[in-house]
């Protein structure tokens, strides 16, 4: 999934200072699974911002809503009749969505509630962590489904660095090297030949490094 | 300040832990239950969200607390431990929106602990009495 987290609460207060009339907009797909922007923080957020502005003595109208998904048009397109009568509408989505947003509704002022972190996973209840960096190109196949792009501090292709010390990487004794897991679980597989391959240079053009990417399927095209 | 006002204090209280004294009123204000207190029974205190708990406060609650289970004998296992993150995370709300997070506090106790009941509830109209009314009442 694609994980976030709320910005700090200032920020978003300053972001919508002045602001009469405030839709903060959830969205049920990823950050409602990582608990960043479903209903549950679109009620919070919106008591907040109720809370802040009744301390301030400025009036406020908070209302709240969350789509399906806000990556998707038919979901943003329900906010058609609605969302001109709003001075901002504050996404709680991902990027995606406030991008999205943006681009569908030219004349609505659309602002980021939450930072965007990455792809990635819960390990458990409350934690998650990044698995996939989107590179466009993927070698998993060859790296015991392991990835060093996204889990390598360095992104190194063929092997630890020398910062490699038990297990661990050198940025950090938390964060595991996943050359280290690469090497142990292809050994679990006896597939430690497929290190022998010596991974080619990787074509950056098909990731963010290529500009921004698009993916058109003819076959399902209206 | 203190001479004036009446703290209006909202507390969310485990049925389990105070199954013995609770539905009594009249007789825990005898043994000595602060004024200004209203007292929200709730079948577990990890059941408390942090919506509910906001919501208190955005309607004006000078102070809200939390009582639940002793932190390691909760009757639904975790629920307190739950509680009190959630206050914790409400604490760091009040924190970033300037005002004081002692407003809100959670607190344990034994089951059926009568005194010690009474004792939290003092303690928090002590702590509400010494900050004032909240910057939200009657806004």
């Amino acid at each position: 999934m694609i994980v976030a987290e709320r910005k700090p609460i200032k920020e978003i207060i300053s972001m919508i200072n002045g602001l009469r009339k405030i839709l903060v907009l959830g969205c049920k797909g990823c950050v409602t699974v990582c608990s960043a922007g479903g209903e549950r923080e679109v009620e919070i957020l919106a008591t907040i911002i109720r809370m802040d502005r009744k301390k301030k003595g400025e009036p406020v109208e908070v209302m709240e809503r969350t789509l399906v998904r806000q990556c998707d048009p038919e979901y943003l397109d329900l906010l058609s009749d609605s969302i001109g009568q709003f001075d901002a509408v504050l996404s709680m989505a991902c990027g995606v969505g406030v991008n999205f947003l943006a681009d569908r509704y030219p004349k609505t002022v659309a602002l980021p509630a939450l930072n965007t972190k990455f792809y990635g996973v819960a390990e458990e209840q409350g934690v998650w962590s990044e698995r996939c960096a989107g590179c466009g190109d993927c070698i998993l196949n060859l790296t015991g489904g392991l990835c060093p792009v996204a889990r390598c501090s360095k992104g190194l292709f063929n092997g630890p660095c020398g910062g490699s010390v038990n297990g661990k990487c050198e940025i950090s004794p938390d964060i595991p090297c996943v050359w280290q897991l690469i090497y142990d679980r292809l050994k679990g597989l006896n597939q430690l030949d497929k290190l022998d391959e010596v991974l080619p240079v990787k074509d950056w053009g098909v990731s963010p490094h290529g500009g921004p990417r698009k993916i058109v399927r003819e076959d399902l095209k209206i | 300040m203190s001479g004036t006002f009446k703290p209006d204090v909202t507390a969310f209280c485990c049925r389990y832990a105070v199954y013995n004294f609770a539905e009594d009123p009249g007789g825990l204000a005898e043994a000595g239950f602060p004024e200004g207190v209203k007292v929200e029974q709730v079948s577990c205190s990890g059941r408390v969200d942090v919506v509910r708990l906001l919501k208190a406060l955005e309607a004006g609650a000078d102070g809200v607390y939390v009582v639940g289970c002793e932190e390691e004998k909760c009757h639904n296992v975790a629920g307190s431990q739950r509680a009190k993150k959630r206050a914790e995370y409400i604490k760091d709300v009040l924190l970033q929106l300037g005002m004081e997070p002692e407003r809100i506090e959670m607190f344990f106790m034994s089951r059926g602990d009568e005194a010690r009941f009474i004792e939290m509830a003092r303690e928090m109209i002590g702590k509400v009495k010494a900050l004032g009314p909240s910057p939200l009442r009657g806004k």
